[in-house]
């Protein structure tokens, strides 16, 4: 469980976290978001007991970071940003010194070593000077790091950043199978992550919280949630094309429609926002096929969360 | 415990996997064996003993221990590495005591594979050894104490090459601060008092004394509290420099 409450950083008169409190419970992925420099990164350093905070407390299953430190160290993983590690050591070697850090006892991390290794595919670099490491390796080394002693709670900054798609997928079910019980808060800037990963999305900017939902939730303060967007074929004729705008604009609850240039292979695509508490979706699919347009989609949208994210951060940043 | 051990080992060996060790070993024997044969006049004297070897130890040591003392926190702090370390359930002591005793078992080594100069000795007369062991003892706290000052300066900064210059300087300025150059100029213009703390602060005089085959308390115990207070410095530092 991670309780953070009031948590403010100040480095000399910047202000780089201000007042931000949120917890994570066990079960939980709750995903760190925020453009780069909003203090993500400077957050999690407080939580994870390496920076103290300037006021506000942070506590990892009851344990304050700053008063019983080693406590709360024991039941945490923690990746810090960019994935350091000792460079001149092998990744097999460097595990073993965590293991030994940690003072696992010598089967219980020769298990888990085994595992982790396995889980995080380091089998083939495992004798290999941990410098001479790809990105994406030195990622999963890092990761395998955090998780070696199996810890209650995780903290990942950028855990996917720097893998390929494969691994990325990899990466995400490896945490997803950890949360069952564990409490995880992660920070990334892939959208990506948070749609398929988190639980949980906190925004922040500048510092200061400014969402704090599930990721659907988030979703749908898009304007494009509950949308329909029509994807016609590329060979329509101007004509057909204006009879279509001219039919939609019918249907009632129409609130603004927005239609797009052909690109490459498709034709236009139009997207038709619904006024307040209007479902247009079963109307305009009806509509198509009894005149038999030509399309090749209708889809109903449930909110784009790159537009959320950037309303949201772009609005904070006015304000302030 | 077991954390001290599992960073103290990891760092003996940071030592040997790189190129560092090999190089180190090899310019501190051909300088000491260079120093105290050829300038120190050790044939010449016709005395068996080994002050010409030792005489030289306190400048040698001036250029290499913080060849070795920089990258204690200068390189954890450049790669990112010391977040990782300071997440660890260890504390931040433990960790400066480790990695000072790390760096100093590994100048021990050195220094101790310098016995052909002392089988040489026996070989030519009969020296007195234990005035020998005393000597021995005194280089080796005389490096330790370089190296706390080294750790504290290391843990400054991120850039390995500002922990060695800064190293150096202030080592010299304590090897220099009983000299006659340093405490003349003092004496223009400072109390006797002061100029005697000072003196008493030096690290040479400390050192001549014990590499003369004296053994006196106080004098260990300076070297003690030399190293002692520069590595309760790098704690601090480390402490101080997370929270900006």
């Amino acid at each position: 469980m991670i309780e953070v409450n009031a948590l403010t950083k100040r480095f000399g008169d910047r202000v780089a976290v201000s007042n931000l409190s949120f917890s994570v419970r066990p079960g939980e992925i709750l995903g760190f978001l925020g453009p780069n420099g909003a203090g993500k990164s400077t957050t999690l350093r407080v939580i994870a007991g390496f920076t103290p905070a300037s006021s506000g407390t942070a506590s990892l299953g009851g344990h304050d970071v700053s008063s019983s430190p080693l406590a709360a160290r024991r039941l945490l993983g923690y990746l810090p940003e960019g994935a350091p590690a000792w460079p001149e050591m092998t990744p097999l070697a460097f595990l073993e010194c965590i293991a030994r850090l940690r003072a696992m006892p010598a089967e219980r991390a020769n298990a888990r070593l085994k595992t982790v290794i396995e889980r995080l595919g380091l089998g083939p670099v495992l004798h290999q000077r941990i410098d001479t490491l790809s990105k994406g390796f030195k990622r999963r080394v890092g990761l395998a790091q955090a998780v070696l002693h199996d810890p209650p709670v995780l903290i990942l900054d950028e855990p996917t950043d720097g893998l390929d798609p494969n691994q990325k997928h990899e990466v995400r079910s490896l945490i997803k199978e950890m949360a069952l019980d564990k409490t995880i808060l992660i920070s990334t800037h892939l959208l990506e992550d948070v749609q398929v990963l988190c639980t949980r999305a906190l925004i922040i900017h500048q510092g200061q919280q400014v969402a704090d939902a599930t990721p659907q939730s988030l979703a749908a303060r898009s304007r494009f949630h509950q949308a329909v967007t029509i994807q016609l074929h590329p060979d329509v004729e101007a004509d057909e094309l204006a009879l279509i705008m001219k039919l939609i604009h019918a249907v009632p609850g129409v609130r603004e429609i927005d239609i797009q240039a052909p690109a490459q292979t498709a034709g236009h695509q139009i997207t038709v926002f619904p006024q307040l508490g209007h479902d247009l979706y079963g109307a305009i699919r009806e509509l198509a096929s009894q005149a038999d347009w030509p399309t090749q989609d209708v889809r109903l949208e449930l909110g784009r969360l790159d537009e959320v994210f950037r309303e949201i951060t772009r609005a904070a940043g006015d304000a302030a | 415990m077991s954390g001290f051990q599992a960073l103290y080992r990891r760092e003996l060996r940071a030592y040997f996997s790189s190129a560092l060790a090999p190089l180190f070993l090899v310019i501190f024997l051909v300088l000491t064996a260079a120093f105290g044969f050829w300038f120190g006049g050790f044939f010449e004297r016709n005395q068996a003993d080994l002050s010409p070897f030792f005489i030289f130890h306190p400048w040698l040591y001036l250029i290499l221990v913080p060849a070795v003392s920089m990258r204690l926190w200068a390189e954890e702090r450049h790669t990112g590495s010391i977040e990782l370390l300071l997440t660890l359930p260890i504390h931040t002591h433990t960790a400066v005591i480790a990695k000072f005793l790390a760096a100093w078992t590994f100048i021990a080594l050195t220094l101790a594979l310098t016995f052909p100069c002392w089988l040489t000795v026996n070989y030519l007369g009969h020296p007195d050894n234990g005035a020998v062991l005393a000597a021995y003892l005194g280089s080796l706290v005389l490096a330790g104490s370089y190296l706390a000052i080294g750790s504290a300066l290391s843990a400054n900064t991120q850039s390995q090459v500002i922990a060695f210059i800064s190293t150096v300087i202030v080592c010299l300025l304590l090897l220099l601060a009983g000299q006659p150059i340093v405490l003349d100029v003092c004496r223009a213009w400072l109390p006797s008092l002061l100029v005697d703390a000072i003196s008493a602060l030096s690290l040479l005089s400390h050192f001549q004394a014990i590499q003369k085959g004296v053994l006196d308390l106080r004098d260990l115990l300076y070297f003690a509290l030399t190293i002692g207070v520069w590595l309760w410095a790098t704690t601090v530092l480390i402490n101080h420099q997370q929270a900006d």
